[in-house]
């Protein structure tokens, strides 16, 4: 790792202006991403900004909602009673991120912020239409999102929270990587008083995205059957030494039939 | 530098390490408890899991910095004198182990294991293990391990 100068910001402003100072800052979350990064010297920092100490933990009840503070780490969502009665697919989601000794660590906010194009998270706020707050402003995730390992985050915006509308029913499926535990496909399905959202991540060359086809068919008739005659565009998936596009293609049909079969 | 204050095995400890040292680095350079090991340089191996504050870690992926105030148990630390813990006696009478490279962060990610859920299934076990690398056994003798212990640390 490169040198590097660590700071535990003592509040929200603190990091903000910390951030703003910084040559290269970056905001220290979980680091389950960040430090092997750093580690490999694949990125550097002049500035670790460590968010643990700002507040920014913790899950509540907002009603139609809940939500999810960016400091709140996998194993909480994992293990939460609130997010297993009312979004049981999310904490599934989160009891499925990396391995035990990562949810331990990462945090909510750490993922989203990174949007790795295989990370579980960003199909879940696509697919049931979260809300992203910052400590500028609300983004809405079919907002947020915009491209590999792009977001609509300024340079010096910390995200803060995610809330999620409660579904009817939802239900993620993902092909794990036998060796990483990313989504080497990951479909998301909610089912909301606006209809049914699709969501697929660890396909699409910018990143996660909704799948309009799967959309219109899973809206005139929920089943697994429907899906079956939904044409999947290979040519906007990632093709790498893990699987072709066209085998991504296949696994996105498949996991969406699995995750209509359990929703 | 920062000053890092941290309490490893129930002894105090202050040192002031570079900013960018890991937490595993620390822990065996800085203290000399090389029980900890480092089996890979992307994270994935667990050969380096200790636990910090109850839960379990890999002491790679975290800086020592971040750990600055926090209570630390290393392998080190789990036998009671000369008696082992469950976990580290079931390893042995079970053959939990070849090489004994990763054994360390087994025996670590398997207390927490256990103490979650001490009715776990082999299914639990080796998806509870996940973060965990063995590259000789083949995992089968470190499942039946957990079980015993499970089972020993039920009664």
């Amino acid at each position: 790792m490169y040198a590097t100068t660590y700071i535990k910001a003592k509040d929200l402003a603190d990091a903000v202006s910390q951030l703003k100072s910084a040559d290269e800052g970056k905001l220290l979350a979980g680091g389950q991403t960040l430090i092997p990064t750093l580690k490999q010297r694949l990125t550097s920092s002049d500035r670790l900004i460590d968010l643990t100490d700002t507040g920014l933990s913790g899950i509540s009840d907002e009603g139609s909602s809940i939500r999810i503070g960016a400091m709140t780490r996998h194993v909480e969502v994992e293990t939460s009673e609130l997010v297993k009665s009312t979004i049981p697919a999310l904490a599934a989601l989160a009891g499925g991120i990396g391995d035990r000794q990562v949810r331990n660590c990462g945090t909510i906010g750490g993922s989203v912020a990174n949007n790795d194009p295989s990370a579980c998270y960003p199909s879940a706020l696509l697919a049931l239409g979260a809300t992203v707050h910052t400590d500028k402003r609300d983004i809405a995730a079919g907002d947020y999102f915009t491209g590999m390992f792009e977001t609509a985050l300024d340079d010096d915006e910390v995200i803060t929270a995610v809330s999620f509308p409660k579904p009817e029913a939802a239900s993620y499926v993902k092909f794990p990587n036998p060796a990483s535990r990313y989504a080497m496909v990951g479909v998301f399905v909610a089912k909301t008083s606006s209809g049914v959202a699709v969501a697929v991540t660890g396909a699409g060359q910018d990143g996660v995205f909704r799948h309009g086809g799967l959309e219109a068919a899973l809206n005139s008739s929920f089943s697994a059957e429907s899906v079956d005659g939904v044409a999947v565009d290979d040519s906007v998936l990632m093709s790498d030494m893990h699987a072709s596009a066209d085998y991504r293609a296949h696994l996105i049909t498949q996991m969406t039939k699995r995750a209509v079969a359990t929703c | 530098m920062t000053a890092v204050k941290i309490t490893v095995n129930g002894q105090a400890f202050e040192h002031n390490v570079p900013d960018n040292t890991l937490l595993v680095s620390f822990i065996r350079e800085t203290l000399g408890l090389t029980g900890t090991h480092v089996g890979c340089d992307t994270s994935q191996c667990g050969a380096c899991v200790v636990h910090i504050d109850g839960r379990s870690v890999k002491a790679c992926t975290m800086l020592a910095a971040q750990a600055d105030g926090s209570e630390i148990t290393t392998i080190e630390g789990i036998a009671n004198g000369d008696e082992l813990h469950p976990m580290q006696k079931a390893f042995h009478e079970n053959h939990g182990l070849q090489c004994g490279y990763c054994t360390p962060g087994m025996v670590m990610s398997a207390i927490e294991l256990v103490g979650e859920n001490k009715k776990l299934t082999e299914k639990q076990i080796r998806e509870g293990l996940e973060g965990n690398i063995c590259r000789c056994t083949g995992y089968h003798n470190i499942v039946k391990s957990v079980q015993a212990a499970a089972h020993e640390m039920d009664i």
